[in-house]
């Protein structure tokens, strides 16, 4: 039993890594209607980024919480000023390959100058150590990842849902022209709104940092099953994306403990089962 | 009633060009769309453009709007030369548009759809005072979806929007189009109190019975221009041009 509940919070955390990075593709996708396929490398980014500030500044986990999806955030921006705004109103094709290219580019630099191997980054010693729960031993930086991952989903799905500026956002996916001629500064919307999305994936990097080791590769890993979390959740659906991405790391978690060999392809058979059934996902309208 | 002195540009200023259009032309893409407009609408006018469809009226709409780019020529509101700005900074010196079908979102409920555009000057319409204008928005304010509503009741969330922004110069494309006569009414009442209390209106319309209730004067566009315009009391003389272009 102590196995299934330990497989369980690997599937919450993976979960949280999901549903941070799926969020940060939905909003991306609903707003600027594009497939940011250089997501895993931007997350990578965050990851290094805290790396760097540990390493080169001294400035610890904390501070990489919030300097990281800040800094990598406007790098996200002045990719979006300088190459994705081109490829507004052309088919997703492009946006798909131009990210593609940006993320190979982005490993590959990465790549030459660290390796593949893993870089150590420590969990904060006021994370550290774990508690016994009777049933399980929860590992509190793990516990903490499971709960800020939570927090940041609700605090955005709160933002874009119910807050003045997530109209605007909602209403600048539908008829830009339209929100512009009211009044509002479309452009800009867009690229902070990019740069939110990269900001969220590169805080999934920092959170993850600890738990997975820093790695140019580490995103290359885990993006193509977040864009089966978003397909199944639903392109461009918020809530969507954080329920799908916590549910599928803990199906991810459950088929390890019931069915090892499973595990690496139940979230793809269940997106394609979705895919059959409702193709604009569980939560997606048709458009 | 809606206060007087709270409505924006009261006819102070009346008689007064407030906005002059020169040889505007406009393309979408390569399609050459607006081939050189001229007119212009006076402080506290009503003007609206009749043609047929596809005549340009629309598009002249949206090009003093700013949401087509590739346009040439002159627009000048208040003074000021637009052809160069970009919509939403239009928007910020008093303009509002009331798009063609309303324009009502679907991801927003009814009160975010009526609360979306910003305020762009002092002495928009309060909230108070729009449900004064259309009493239906009130009890409809907590309906879920903005295009669950009918489509009057769409309409007059599509107006209600624009009059809380503080613009004075309102532009409505067809704001009569597959509505009931009864709402049809209740939006020529709506012009002719907006006009009393200051407003500056540009109608678009091809229902030239309810234009002819509320218009101060006429443009009639062809083919992307101006080719004829009159005064509402010159409406019984211009007869025979309006059934030559309109076929009413």
């Amino acid at each position: 039993m102590q196995a299934l509940y330990a497989q369980l919070l690997v599937g919450l955390i993976n979960g949280s890594f999901y549903a941070l990075l799926s969020l940060g593709l939905a909003v991306i996708f609903g707003m600027l209607n594009i497939i940011n396929f250089a997501h895993g490398a931007l997350y990578m980014m965050g990851a290094f980024c805290a790396y760097f500030l540990l390493n080169g500044l001294g400035l610890n986990y904390w501070y990489a919480l919030v300097i990281a999806p800040v800094a990598v955030g406007i790098f996200g921006m002045v990719l979006e000023r300088t190459l994705l705004r081109w490829l507004a109103g052309l088919d997703h094709l492009y946006g798909l390959l131009l990210t593609f290219g940006i993320a190979l580019i982005i490993q590959g630099v990465f790549q030459n100058y660290f390796g593949s191997s893993g870089l150590p980054y420590a969990i904060p010693s006021q994370l550290q150590g774990g508690m016994n729960l009777g049933f399980m031993f929860l590992p509190v930086y793990r516990g903490w990842v499971v709960v800020f991952s939570l927090v940041v989903c609700i605090a955005t799905w709160y933002l874009i849902e119910r807050t003045r500026l997530g109209a605007y956002l909602r209403a600048a996916t539908e008829n830009p022209n339209l929100v512009r001629a009211f009044g509002i500064n479309v452009p800009r919307m867009i690229t902070l709104t990019y740069g939110l999305g990269i900001g969220l994936a590169a805080l999934a990097g920092v959170l993850s940092a600890p738990i997975n080791q820093v790695r140019p590769l580490m995103g290359a890993d885990l993006i193509i099953v977040v864009f089966a979390v978003v397909v199944i959740g639903g392109m461009g659906s918020i809530m969507g994306s954080v329920i799908t991405g916590f549910a599928l790391g803990v199906v991810e978690g459950l088929t390890k403990y019931f069915y090892p060999e499973a595990s690496n392809t139940v979230v793809f058979v269940l997106m394609v089962l979705v895919l059959l059934v409702k193709p604009t996902g569980l939560t997606g309208r048709a458009t | 009633m809606v206060d007087v002195k709270t409505a924006p540009d009261a006819p102070a200023k009346a008689g007064a060009p407030l906005l002059e259009i020169r040889d505007l032309q406009a393309w979408y893409g390569e399609s050459h769309v607006l081939h050189g407009i001229n007119f212009e609408v006076k402080t506290g006018e009503v003007v609206t453009l009749l043609g047929r469809n596809g005549a340009g009226k629309t598009s002249t709409l949206k090009s003093i709007m700013g949401m087509i780019p590739k346009r040439t020529g002159s627009v000048r509101f208040d003074g000021r030369e637009l052809i160069k700005m970009h919509s939403d900074k239009i928007a910020r010196l008093g303009v509002a548009i009331c798009p063609e079908e309303r324009g009502i979102f679907a991801s927003l409920n009814v009160h975010e759809n009526l609360m979306l555009p910003p305020t762009v000057r002092s002495g928009g319409l309060s909230t108070e005072q729009i449900f004064e204008l259309f009493p239906n928005l009130k009890e409809r304010l907590s309906s879920s979806q903005g295009t669950k509503l009918s489509g009057g009741e769409q309409q007059m969330l599509a107006i209600a929007r624009i009059l809380r922004t503080g613009a004075r110069f309102l532009m409505l494309d067809e704001p009569t189009e597959g509505l009931a006569p009864v709402i049809i009414q209740q939006i020529g009442r709506t012009i002719q109190r907006l006009k009393s209390e200051g407003f500056t209106i540009l109608l678009v319309e091809q229902n030239f019975r309810f234009a002819s209730t509320v218009a101060d004067r006429f443009y009639i566009v062809e083919h992307g221009k101006v080719i004829d315009g009159f005064a509402n009391s010159e409406l019984q003389a211009n007869m025979d041009k309006l059934h030559t272009y309109l076929g009413v």
